[in-house]
């Protein structure tokens, strides 16, 4: 098992997405939230540290992506789409769970 | 899993701008009371919070950074300061504060717990701990 | 499996207050046993029944009330950031001599041990914050 990264900050904000990044292992799974959903969107100008970062599973919360009107044609190839129980889910299936604000 | 549970502080504030930092440092005091084996991180601006010589006395905040010099009698073993952030941040180990730590028990002394480490070991020290505390 | 919730932002002003409570409610609802919620800094907020919110807009605090009431949960707001803000029970008007109470049913103010405790007894701590 491995731990799952939970980002709620856009990375046009913060660091948050790129240090969660930094410090997470192979087999890790980041969760995207809140602002952090931005970070799955594919053609900006930070796509590429979702898109280049292997070894990572990605996931995106479905609410918080359609409350900010980005279809999920928009995602980065590969970003799963969760719902809450979802989120439950990955909280209850990895090691333990690192808040990166 | 033993009784003892791995507590990791993850610090990514600056002090005095928001109340973070203090709280972050209010909960590891109380946590001392639990006997866990703790440990602090500081990465991004939660670098900022080691930086010697604060002087709140213009500014009317209570300084609560000689606290951090404390931490080793709260039962903090371990505080790791990430280097990228720290020299992104245009700042040396010697320009943070230090903080000894002592086994009243076994007399085991450790001069500074303040160390400074690279992305893998912060990650493995993440990785190993079982829960964080993020602020 | 026993988790433990943590809220560092106030209502209204950060989503993290929406987010905690919806998790929340999955976790409930997918048969997890949340141990407590521990409301920090700000979120204290989240505890004063005095919230008027707009007709239109959701009401935060009467959520986790009917929350607690449907699961029987832990709602703890940490009694140094609730006496900073404001968030008086009848054990802290009393003690501090204030002339009322705000804190909403359910709810209870205690120490930030609660938190610590909650960490050591949960599979999992989740922190919503900004």
């Amino acid at each position: 098992m491995a731990d799952l990264y939970t980002v709620n900050k856009s990375p046009f904000e913060k660091n948050s997405l790129e240090n969660a990044i930094r410090f997470s292992g192979e087999g890790a799974s980041v969760l995207l939230i809140e602002d952090g959903v931005y970070g799955a969107m594919a053609g900006t100008a930070v796509s590429d540290l979702v898109a280049s970062a292997t070894g990572r599973k990605f996931h995106v919360l479905r609410a918080d992506l359609k409350a900010r009107g980005i279809s999920e044609d928009r995602l980065i190839d590969g970003v799963e789409l969760v719902d809450y129980a979802g989120f439950v889910d990955l909280v209850v299936s990895h090691d333990k769970v690192q808040a990166w604000l | 899993m033993s009784d003892v549970k791995k507590f990791m502080y993850l610090n990514r504030r600056a002090p005095y701008g928001t109340i973070y930092a203090w709280e972050s440092l209010e909960v590891v005091l109380i946590g001392a009371a639990f006997d866990q084996e703790v440990s602090l991180m500081f990465v991004d601006d939660g670098v900022f919070q080691l930086v010697k010589g604060s002087d709140t006395s213009e500014s009317d905040m209570k300084n609560f950074t000689p606290t951090y010099r404390t931490l080793g009698d709260y039962g903090v073993r371990h505080m790791y300061v990430d280097k990228t952030s720290l020299e992104a941040h245009g700042l040396t180990q010697d320009d943070l504060i230090e903080v000894a730590w002592e086994d009243w028990e076994s007399e085991e002394e450790v001069d500074n717990i303040v160390e400074v480490l690279d992305s893998e070991e912060l990650a493995e020290k993440l990785g190993e701990s079982d829960v964080v505390f993020s602020f | 499996m026993k988790l433990a919730v943590q809220v560092n932002e106030g209502p209204y002003q950060h989503q993290a207050s929406d987010s905690a409570y919806h998790f929340t409610k999955a976790a409930l609802e997918g048969g997890h046993d949340v141990f407590r919620v521990f409301f920090y800094h700000d979120g204290v907020l989240n505890g004063t029944r005095l919230t008027t919110p707009p007709q239109d807009d959701r009401n935060i605090v009467k959520r986790w009330v009917e929350l607690a009431e449907k699961y029987d949960l832990d709602l703890v707001l940490c009694v140094a950031a609730a006496q900073r803000r404001g968030i008086v029970d009848d054990g802290e008007a009393e003690r501090n001599g204030k002339d009322a109470t705000n804190i909403a049913p359910k709810f209870r103010i205690s120490g930030l041990g609660q938190l610590i405790e909650a960490a050591i007894q949960c599979d999992r701590l989740v922190v919503f914050g900004d």
